[in-house]
């Protein structure tokens, strides 16, 4: 067996598994959906294979254009917050000695080894009218307030829940960032805030962008904050495509919200990796 | 690590979907069969035949059998294997048992619109009354289904209505019509939740209106969107899981919800049920056999033993549901304030929802509309 022969051989033994996995989980699926698009739907669910645009017409359609709109807007101030709230904390976690960062990272990881629902039903009993925090409050004399079933609720626990996707790949790139870089911005007489505008911002807009991707992708599709904390009152694409598969039995129009999410989503990588390369 | 992540995340909406699809990627085109239904007589059964040959499969949702009923089918019906397969929602089992291909499944458990729609494209075996010796412990009432009267295809299983569950120590007024939850008084004001799922979404508009609960009527439906347009800034929340929890905790007053579902016999708090003045609906949920099923003696004997009234009775003293079964209910004790001791005529005062094939999408607009405004 010749040497390249071998490494040929290794590389697809290695890779074999991942890719079954790709393909028969990931593409065929999505084939699938893709392909339903172009199809009526069938009483029970299913598809009836006769063609119609009617689908992508009904996207159209402007009670899913606001949905559309409406998530958009609860998936963007979400990854803004989490941007504001993310960055600070990776830049402090570069800055902390070795051991700490583990300690650190190791915290921020940490709320992922609860299950996602549970700790979506913590916020309830955080915020509900009778909750911990307005009886806290009640108690210094103040509110209560309206914190739950509203779309301030959903932000909150679509930042809660994805800010360690904001955290890590920023700690990534700023850990990344040779400090001589900032060092010698200072010693050409540049300001702090200045070093950061100029320097550090500049170089480590990847990692903001993948942090800002990781945030945004899973809130635009996410379904169960907005029923859980949203008290069900707002609908997000996720809630649609949901409705469209279950309740609605109407395989072809979920599948043609599931793809103008993915087109939607495809930009948004092309975009990242763009500015990736240019960085 | 990001990079893992990532490729785990972005796919995961579509995997989920596409899961669901997969399921189903054996053949959609029974989807589309012409309506034949049942009435054709189906092959005769042979009451003798030898159940130790048969096994049977069947699809329930979670909890809505004891956790012992393999093993104790196996033991009195003698048949060879008993498989459980759970569904979450009528529409998963539908998706299960229509989308072709060999689902295996032999006994189903659906709500009674569903077994109706399951009827009409020709998939159930009618019930064979003569291998269910024990339809005879139904009142009388449970044989008068709108959906289907006489049990020609389906067997029901439990039933019940949709109401107010309210806290009685903290409304200010005792709930009497479906306008105190769609227009609440002031000290209810965002205290009061709506179901979510599309056809009880509309009910309480519906009844208030005076219309039936399976109107496809345009106009109808748009008189609706209006009022729970106007209800919605009024609500604390659209909900059908966790109404009970909210009504205990005290966030809501009064909410919309199924009988069974409505924490009555709570220990701490005071908690009453009431079926509005302008009526509401009957919903069953029903056993049915499939065509498909090459067991279809061991389904006869199956739904027979559920109807035992030793084993029937568990679902009224573990789920809370009341079960159409008389000599069960008899055998049910019944706590003050509990609302198993609600009567089958005024049960039947309820109006059956129905499966409304095309116009069920109306409702599904309806309530994206209603959630997206």
């Amino acid at each position: 067996m010749s040497p390249s022969r071998g490494r040929r051989l290794g590389a697809f033994v290695f890779l074999s598994p991942g890719l079954t996995y790709l393909i028969v989980l990931l593409l065929v699926p999505l084939a699938m959906v893709l392909s339903y698009t172009v199809f009526q739907r069938g009483r029970f669910g299913g598809v009836v294979y006769e063609f119609t645009t009617e689908n992508f017409s009904r996207l159209f359609d402007p009670l899913y254009l606001s949905v559309v709109v409406e998530s958009l807007k609860l998936a963007g101030l979400a990854t803004l917050i989490a941007l504001l709230v993310g960055y600070p904390t990776a830049y402090l976690i570069t800055r902390l000695p070795g051991r700490w960062k583990t300690v650190a990272l190791v915290m921020i990881v940490l709320p992922f080894w609860t299950n996602f629902i549970i700790r979506v039903y913590a916020w309830i009993i955080l915020l509900n009218g009778e909750g911990l925090i307005n009886s806290g409050l009640e108690a210094i004399g103040l509110g209560p307030y309206e914190l739950l079933y509203n779309q301030g609720a959903i932000v909150t626990g679509l930042v809660y829940s994805y800010l360690p996707l904001m955290v890590l790949p920023l700690y990534a790139t700023i850990e990344k960032l040779d400090p001589q870089l900032r060092e010698a911005s200072a010693n050409l007489g540049a300001s702090g805030f200045t070093t950061f505008r100029k320097v550090t911002l500049p170089l480590t807009l990847p990692g903001v962008m993948t942090g800002s991707l990781f945030v945004f992708v899973p809130s635009l599709g996410n379904f169960v904050i907005p029923e859980m904390l949203g008290g069900g009152k707002s609908a997000m694409v996720g809630n649609l495509i949901r409705k469209e598969f279950l309740s609605a039995r109407d395989w072809p129009f979920g599948s043609t919200l599931a793809l103008a999410l993915i087109a939607a989503l495809l930009v948004l990588l092309v975009v990242q990796a763009w500015v990736a390369r240019r960085a | 690590m990001s990079r893992t992540r990532f490729t785990r995340r972005l796919p995961a909406a579509v995997a989920v979907a596409g899961l669901a699809l997969a399921a189903a990627a054996c053949g959609g085109e029974s989807t589309n069969s012409a309506e034949t239904a049942t009435q054709a007589t189906a092959a005769a059964l042979n009451p003798n035949a030898d159940l130790t040959k048969q096994s049977l499969a069947v699809t329930v949702w979670d909890g809505y059998t004891p956790e012992e009923l393999q093993a104790m089918v196996k033991k009195e019906l003698k048949i060879k294997e008993l498989t459980v397969t759970l569904h979450e929602t009528n529409e998963v089992a539908m998706t299960k048992l229509t989308a072709g291909g060999d689902h295996g499944i032999d006994v189903a458990f659906v709500s009674g619109q569903y077994a109706q729609a399951l009827n009409e494209q020709g998939l159930l075996e009618p019930i064979h009354p003569e291998l269910i010796p024990n339809l005879a412990n139904l009142y009388p009432e449970a044989t008068q289904l709108s959906y289907d009267k006489g049990n020609k295809y389906s067997v029901p299983y439990t039933w019940g209505t949709t109401g107010i569950c309210y806290r009685s120590d903290l409304v200010k007024k005792k709930p009497t019509s479906w306008n105190d939850l769609l227009k609440p008084p002031a000290w209810a004001d965002k205290k009061v939740t709506l179901m979510t799922t599309e056809r009880w979404l509309a009910l309480p508009a519906l009844k208030s209106l005076g219309f039936s609960v399976n109107t496809d009527k345009d106009e109808e439906i748009a008189k609706v969107k209006e009022v729970l347009l106007a209800a919605k800034p009024h609500l604390l929340a659209f909900d059908d899981t966790t109404f009970g929890d909210k009504l205990i905790s005290g966030e809501a007053l009064m909410v919309e919800a199924w009988d069974g579902w409505c924490p009555t016999t709570h220990e701490k708090q005071n908690i009453e049920f009431k079926v509005p003045k302008e009526g509401s609906d009957l919903w069953v949920d029903t056993m049915v056999i499939m065509k498909s099923s090459k067991n279809k003696e061991a389904a006869h004997a199956f739904i027979n033993y559920i109807l035992n009234p030793e084993v029937h009775r568990w679902a009224a003293e573990n789920i809370n549901y009341k079960v159409p079964n008389k000599a069960a209910m008899e055998k049910v004790k019944i706590a003050p304030g509990s609302l198993l001791g609600i009567k089958p005529a005024e049960l039947l005062n309820g109006e059956s929802i129905i499966d409304l094939g095309q116009a069920s999408t109306k409702f599904t607009r309806l309530s994206s509309e209603i959630t997206a405004s």
